[in-house]
Parts: structure tokens; C-alpha cells; sequence
């Protein structure tokens, strides 16, 4: 009953297809990573016909496992040039999964200037001419809802989408059918506007679950994942009060709080944009306002949070504190409301808020927007959504960004912008930045864990030791756990109880019958590892990639002045079980 | 003592993070809570000062000094600036 779903943009033949041998036991980054390396020619042009789209549920995903059912989307990407998983939360990926389809992949492309949106069921799917087009995110979903119903959820682009922007994002539909829940990173909604594809309309009515092969192990390995998760304080209690913004505050004491483009590693007014502050926004406010709001079935976690505004009406999502950052610290902002204005906007027209909130502070920085000025950023951000040429730059993103305004400090690697930790007082999570082949990422191996926050030990930020092995490792488990379809909170838990990775290969062996141990999941986070890289030498990014950009080496940063004084030979340790 | 009030050379500067706000009445998260340590007490730990204002310490997971990553059993003197966490994540 495992089927892919392939759908070719030029000719609209949408066939599901029998799992060929060679995927068997991949789900999630697994299976979009190796699709997209078999089968997307490495020099193709990102935007163009040769490219594929694939979007992938993990291997537990529609399982009654907590914090299952992510989605992994996979292309070669218009930001970096190479291989991408971007990841997002929201209800698709379990949809998907309980219909039975491991992955879709897009192909080829419409004739310019049509779009279609794929209609997905239980025996069928076909494209048919969008009925969105033009439309922003939430417009286009509260179209698409009257159209199709509340039951079925949905994959969107925005205008930014549309355009093709590089720094343009796939949105997924919440529980409460809210497009906020984003690939990201990368510029996937880009790919997804260059095929014409608008939106995917997935309707789980009559999908089954993949039988399970022993019932009562699952039953009791999931019981033993959920205790995990709920009994660690971050998992169990923290996330859900605060948000990822509980990190504002812990940055900035640390002096890792990248502020007015990575010249000071303190923000003034840290407490007005803090998790806290928000929390305590958001209960005076009520309404329709929610602290523990989970984004998709299945959660335990909840740390995504309703924002309400001044009357109590929703506003945005909690930002996440990358975003918070961005658009706050980084571009000199200390309002909380306009930072929520600035999020809702980027999940309606369907951009990362990382590549254009740190674009924002860039532009900055060259003069292109004056420092720390709302409102100019208002009109920049508009700008994204009506198509303006200053909207376009920003919409592609912090390297396109830099360039236009003749900016010295870029802070890019792969051509994808830094998140919210700056490489010299977090010294593990700039390796990371360096080596990942996905561009600077903080998700592929967050190194904050150990550096700062005290989970899966302790290790001195400031200093070199122990930081590559701390980036490898982490790397490795988190392409793991990226293909199982778990959320990546989860690895806080899995960090620090041992009991929580022994839970989720029981489980998986109790679905699959497999046998697997806690080293096959080492090794399949290694082979996805080498199959990434192994695409991006073979598009022409090689290991001289793996750097950050001479300012961090340069400039001491403060408040403890120091710089990312790894060597390229230190980096080039990373990933060191592949031959060279 | 404790009071509000600007880092004088004799006092020691403590912020508190999330829930631990809540152990101290009266927190005010901007300018956090100022001690000053008598003479002779160049010796108090990280510990010692937080059971002084009142924090439970089993609550506590981080503890920063001046910035730096530390633990309860750190000194700390007249002038430091003290942070003390739960245990926090995001990403």
C-alpha cells in the first residue's frame, strides 16, 4: 500500500508508482535526499525543467507516536546551488502518510504563466488550473477551504512563490488550517513556482495507516517516547510556555545575540522581543491569543503559540526566535507587535523569515533601509507581495541583499544566510554553519545544545575543543531524526534520556519489523550525510565551501571579543568517514 | 540587601530567566535584582547567593557569570553580574 506519487508538470500525468527496492526503509530527509540525488541531474538549473520537487512524510509519520508527523520537502535549491531538506511541521505529512504516499515528486515544468494545483486522494489525483493564482497565502487557503473543505489540508506558495524568489517558502496548513507552517529554507517555493504548481489539496478521507507488524510494541515503545518527551523540562513544560523565544534572553547573556548585523553580541532591549515578554503579552492580551499551541496532530510539545493583538484578535503565530532575531536585534527593532506584523507578512506571501529578516538588516547596514526603521521595513516588506524591485531583493534573500548594497558583512554560507547564534561566542554551531551541505543551518546540528544550554552535556562556547566532534554527532542524529519524522524538539529529550532513541527504534522495528539498533541509526544519519555532500561535489561545491565568511575570522565580536578561529584543514575533519 | 537599582562596585548584579521570576516577588526583568555582599563574604558561591534570594536550586540548570558558563559552585564576588536559567531550548 506504500506508494510514490509522480507528477509531471508538462504532460499533468500524475502516477502512483510501486516503491522501487532501493528506497525501501527511507522516509522523510532519507528518501527526499536520495531522490533528489538519483534522479536531479547536479548542474541543472534550479529553477528550470531538469529539477524535481519531493515532498516526503517520515517513516512514523500517521502513527500514533508523539511529534511524528513532519514533512520533508527536497530539490537542489536556487539559494545554495545544492542539495536542500527543508522541513516543516503542520498537518500534510501525517495526511499523506495515512494515504499511504512515502513521497510525491514533482517534475518538469507548466507552460509559463499557468498554474495548477493537485488534488490528492485516496485513489486519485490530478492536476487541475489553480483556482488560487495571484493569492497570498492565507487567501489562497481560505479559497482553497471553501472549495475543497476543512477536512483536507493544504501545501501552498504566495505571491513570493510565484515570482520565484530565492528566499520563497512552501506553506503547509495547521490543525486550525492556517498556511504557517513553512519549508523554509532554501528557496522551495521557488522550485514549486517555477513548475506552476500553486498548491496540493490532500484529502485523508478513507487512508489507513501503514499496519503495524507487532501492535502491543509500538503501543508500549510510544508510551515510553512520550514520557521521555513529557518529563524533560524543555519538551515537557519549557517550549510550551515560552516558545523558541525563550532564547532571546539566554543569547543575549551569553553574548551570542548577533545584533545590528553581527557587530555586538548583546541587544539593549533583548527583553522587549524576549519569550517572556511574550508570554506575558499574550496572556493579558486573551482573545484569541494561545500559549501551548501545538502545529500539528500528534504534538506533545506545543511551542508554537498564538500571538493575539492589542484587541485581542489573532495576529501571527509566536514568531520563532530566529525571527524574533532577525527582524528584531539584527535590524535594530525592539517592538514586539511589529515583529509579529513582520512574521504573519512573511507566512502570507511565503518567504523565510530568516534569509529576509536577516536581508532586512543587511540592506540596512548598506544603506538600503535606514537602522532600525518600522516602517521603511513595513514598505520593503510589501514590497515583497506587490513586486516591487526592492521587495525582490529582499525576497531573495540575505546574499542577493548584500550584493546590491555593497555590503562588507554578509553573513552567508552556501549562500544561505546565518540564523540567530553568532559563530564566535557559539563556536559549535559555526562549525555547523561551515560544514553542513545544506548552507549555514542551524537545525542540521544544533550545537547551542551542549555550547549553551546545558543538554547532552556541557562543552565552553568560546573555545575550539570538542565543538567538531559536537557538530559531527549531531549532524549525523539529526538527519536521522529528520527521516523518522520527528520533530527536531524532540532531540532535546533524546539528548539527555537515554531511553528516548531506544524508544523510537522499537518503535520502528515494531512497525517494520526491522531489527534495527541504536548503530543503524548512526549509520543511516552518515549514508544521508554522504549522499547530500556526494550531490554537491558532483554540482561543484566543494569542500572550499565549507567556510564562513572572513568578517567572523576578522572582527572580534563583542562582549567577549573573540573570533571563529577554526582552520578550513580543522573544518574539513567534520565528516570524517568519508574518503576524499 | 536586595534592591533595584544601578551595579555599584559593591553589589552583584542577578538575572533571573522564565519561571524562576516568578521565585522572587517583585522581579523586575529589565534591570533584574542588585546584592550587596558584605565584606568578608568574597567567598559566596553561585549557590549560596541564589538559596539567599530564594531560588530553589534544583530548578536551576544554567548559571552564567559575567556572560561566562558556570556552575553553583562558581565564586562569586562584588561586581559580577550573575544569570541564573532553568532548563530552556528552543531553535
Amino acid at each position: 500500500m506504500f506508494r510514490f506519487l509522480r507528477v509531471n508538470m508538462a504532460t499533468k500525468s500524475c502516477v502512483f508508482e510501486d516503491i522501487p527496492e532501493e528506497y525501501t526503509g527511507l522516509g522523510g530527509r532519507a528518501l527526499t535526499s536520495t531522490i533528489v540525488a538519483r534522479e536531479v541531474n547536479p548542474i541543472c538549473t534550479p529553477l528550470g525543467p531538469h529539477n524535481k520537487l519531493v515532498f516526503a512524510p517520515g517513516l512514523l509519520g500517521a502513527t500514533n507516536s508523539p511529534n511524528s508527523n513532519r514533512i520533508s520537502v527536497g530539490c537542489k535549491s536556487p539559494l545554495t546551488e545544492g542539495i536542500k531538506e527543508s522541513n516543516s511541521g503542520g498537518q500534510p505529512g501525517g495526511h499523506l502518510a495515512k494515504l499511504g504516499i512515502l513521497a510525491i515528486i514533482v517534475e518538469d515544468m507548466a507552460t509559463e504563466g499557468e498554474w495548477w494545483q493537485l488534488e490528492i486522494s485516496k485513489d486519485s489525483a490530478r492536476l487541475v488550473p489553480s483556482t488560487v493564482a495571484g493569492l497570498n497565502n492565507f487567501d489562497a487557503v481560505n479559497k482553497l477551504v471553501e472549495q475543497y473543505g476543512k477536512e483536507c489540508s493544504y501545501v501552498t506558495i504566495g505571491r513570493a512563490g510565484e515570482f520565484k524568489l530565492t528566499a520563497a517558502s512552501i506553506a503547509f496548513t495547521d490543525r486550525e488550517l492556517r498556511p504557517q507552517r513553512h519549508a523554509g529554507r532554501g528557496g522551495v517555493g521557488a522550485v514549486m513556482g517555477s513548475k506552476g504548481l500553486k498548491a496540493i489539496i490532500i484529502n485523508p478521507e478513507g487512508g489507513k495507516n501503514h499496519p503495524l507488524v507487532d501492535e502491543e510494541a509500538f503501543k508500549a515503545a510510544s508510551k515510553r517516547f512520550a514520557k521521555a518527551l513529557t518529563s524533560h523540562p524543555i519538551t515537557g513544560k519549557g517550549l510550551a510556555e515560552y516558545g523558541t523565544a525563550v532564547l532571546v534572553n539566554i543569547l543575549h547573556e551569553a553574548g551570542g545575540l548577533p545584533t545590528r548585523n553581527f557587530t555586538c553580541g548583546q541587544f539593549e532591549h533583548h527583553e522587549a522581543v524576549s519569550g517572556e515578554m511574550m508570554n506575558k503579552v499574550t496572556k493579558e492580551r486573551g482573545g484569541e491569543g494561545a500559549v501551548a499551541h501545538g502545529c500539528m496532530s500528534g504534538c506533545i510539545i506545543r511551542c508554537s503559540g498564538i500571538f493575539p493583538d492589542e484587541k485581542g484578535k489573532f495576529k501571527s503565530k509566536w514568531p520563532e526566535y530566529e525571527t524574533l532575531w532577525c527582524f528584531g536585534p539584527h535590524s535594530n527593532i525592539d517592538d514586539l507587535d511589529l515583529i509579529c506584523t513582520f512574521d504573519h507578512m512573511c507566512d502570507d506571501f511565503g518567504v523565510d523569515t530568516i534569509d529576509v529578516g536577516v536581508a532586512i538588516g543587511v540592506a540596512m547596514a548598506g544603506g538600503g533601509i535606514p537602522l532600525g526603521d518600522g516602517k521603511a521595513v513595513m514598505e520593503a516588506m510589501q514590497g515583497i507581495s506587490d513586486g516591487t524591485p526592492l521587495g525582490r531583493i529582499i525576497g531573495c534573500g540575505t546574499a542577493t541583499t548584500g550584493r546590491v548594497f555593497g555590503v562588507r558583512r554578509v553573513p552567508c554560507v552556501k549562500g544561505q544566510s546565518l540564523p540567530a547564534y553568532d559563530p564566535r561566542a557559539v563556536k559549535g554551531v559555526g562549525v555547523t554553519y561551515a560544514t553542513t551541505p545544506m548552507g549555514a543551518d542551524h537545525t542540521a546540528g544544533y550545537s547551542v545544545t551542549a555550547n549553551i544550554l546545558s543538554c547532552g552535556g556541557k562543552i565552553d562556547p568560546l573555545k575550539k575543543e570538542g565543538q567538531i566532534e559536537l557538530s559531527r554527532n549531531l549532524q549525523i542524529a539529526t538527519a536521522s531524526v529528520d527521516s523518522v519524522g520527528l520533530c527536531l524538539f524532540t532531540a532535546f529529550a533524546i539528548l539527555d534520556i537515554p531511553d528516548a532513541l531506544a524508544a523510537i527504534v522499537d518503535m520502528l522495528n515494531a512497525k517494520f519489523g526491522w531489527k534495527l539498533t541504536g548503530d543503524d541509526v548512526v549509520t543511516l544519519g552518515q549514508r544521508i550525510l554522504s549522499t547530500e555532500i556526494d550531490f554537491n561535489r558532483r554540482a561543484g561545491i566543494t569542500e572550499a565551501a565549507d567556510h564562513l565568511p572572513d568578517f567572523f575570522t576578522d572582527e572580534p565580536v563583542p562582549p567577549h571579543n573573540t573570533t571563529f578561529d577554526f582552520t578550513p584543514e580543522e573544518l574539513q575533519t567534520t565528516f570524517n568517514w568519508i574518503k576524499k | 540587601m536586595s534592591r533595584a537599582g544601578p551595579l555599584l562596585p559593591m553589589s552583584v548584579q542577578i538575572k533571573l530567566s522564565t519561571t524562576l521570576r516568578d521565585c522572587v516577588p517583585g522581579y523586575v526583568p529589565e534591570t533584574g535584582l542588585f546584592i550587596d555582599l558584605a565584606e568578608g563574604e568574597a567567598t559566596l558561591t553561585a549557590g549560596e547567593l541564589a538559596q539567599r534570594i530564594g531560588l530553589p536550586l534544583e530548578e536551576i540548570k544554567i548559571v552564567m557569570i559575567n556572560s561566562r558558563q558556570n556552575d553553583l559552585a562558581s565564586p562569586v564576588r562584588n561586581g559580577d553580574r550573575v544569570a541564573y536559567f532553568p532548563a530552556v531550548g528552543g531553535g
